[in-house]
């Protein structure tokens, strides 16, 4: 049986704070894609919320996901402030696994690696 | 407003946390789910495991959800929205792993992209007093051929059913894996995670995967 693939259809949602935008300019951002900000950049102009953003990741690297916890944002919301960052090149992004890609052979090895000494 | 000089590392945040972030040696993050229905533990699993505060986001649910839902007159706020709970585990220099505990409703498309895409694989909790409710969680993540396992969470006074019977009341196929754990110990909750990453490897790659 072939199941049947969902679609997000794309209803816009009016978000203020991503000017009424509810998705992010770009696809490769993951909800664990590591996120740092980028020193020197110019900080006039940017709103509050993307403001916030980069207040957050001065300090070190974390995942959109701990953005979105820390700030209190939905993580869509935050999925596009933080695209828009990396747009303007105030933020970078560090890989998550690549959406597209399966797990590799030498990833589950590590996270089973890794998992095993915990024990 | 926070008054803190702008080179501050130690951000303060509005609720007095500051927070915890990954080692710049760290290069990879995979992801894990950990699904379930209503109650069922997630919440509690992934605190057990997780090197941080348990972070939460909540997402407002879809217009098309909310249509159907006909939330006229429901003045709780809960009602509109869908929490995940998440944490992390630095399992190596180079290597972190989040786990996400998620509800796993139908309705929640656009969380439920967002999780799915890219994730290792899929452990859903049970309560042997409510198998029943496991079946939508479980059909969500067949229809989107996301791996799993399943572990029965032991709670104070849950019956104690016999493997097979627990399989065929769930209908599992014979290659899942079936584990019982204490979420609230981090060994026993260490130990389902490891079933499930075991079975991932013994997994042969599917021909329909989304390229």
């Amino acid at each position: 049986m072939t199941p049947p693939r969902r679609r997000e259809q794309g209803l816009v949602r009016a978000y203020v704070v991503t000017d009424g935008r509810a998705h992010p300019t770009r696809n490769t951002l993951d909800i664990v894609s590591l996120v740092n900000a980028v020193t020197g950049r110019p900080m006039a102009g940017l709103t509050p919320e993307r403001r916030a953003v980069m207040e957050l990741c001065r300090g070190g690297a974390l995942s959109v996901a701990e953005v979105a916890g820390y700030l209190a944002l939905p993580l869509s919301v935050t999925k596009v402030l933080i695209s828009d960052l990396i747009d303007s090149g105030h933020i970078i992004a560090r890989a998550a696994i690549p959406k597209a890609q399966l797990p590799d052979v030498q990833l589950l090895q590590e996270v089973l690696n890794g998992l095993r000494a915990r024990l | 407003m926070g008054s803190a000089p702008a080179s501050d590392r130690a951000l303060v945040l509005p609720d007095g946390d500051t927070p915890s972030y990954v080692a710049d040696s760290v290069r990879t993050a995979a992801k894990i789910l950990i699904v379930g229905h209503f109650a069922v533990g997630k919440t509690t699993f992934v605190g057990t495991l997780s090197e941080i505060r348990p972070l939460r986001t909540e997402e407002p649910l879809s217009q098309a959800g909310a249509h159907v839902d006909d939330l006229a007159g429901v003045p709780d706020k809960t009602a509109t929205t869908v929490a995940m709970d998440f944490g992390r585990l630095t399992l190596s220099e180079s290597l972190v792993l989040y786990l996400f505990g998620a509800p796993g409703q139908k309705r929640f498309t656009r969380l439920w992209t967002d999780m799915l895409q890219g994730a290792l694989g899929a452990l859903v909790l049970a309560d042997t007093r409510r198998l029943d409710q496991s079946f939508d969680v479980m059909g969500l993540l067949e229809e989107h051929g996301m791996p799993y396992a399943v572990a029965v969470n032991q709670f104070d006074g849950s019956p104690d059913f016999p493997e097979d019977e627990i399989r065929e009341a769930l209908d599992l196929l014979p290659e899942t894996p079936l584990v019982s754990c204490d979420a609230r110990d981090a060994t026993s909750s260490t130990k389902a995670l490891i079933a499930l990453v075991e079975h991932l490897q013994t997994r042969p790659v599917p021909a329909d995967q989304e390229s």
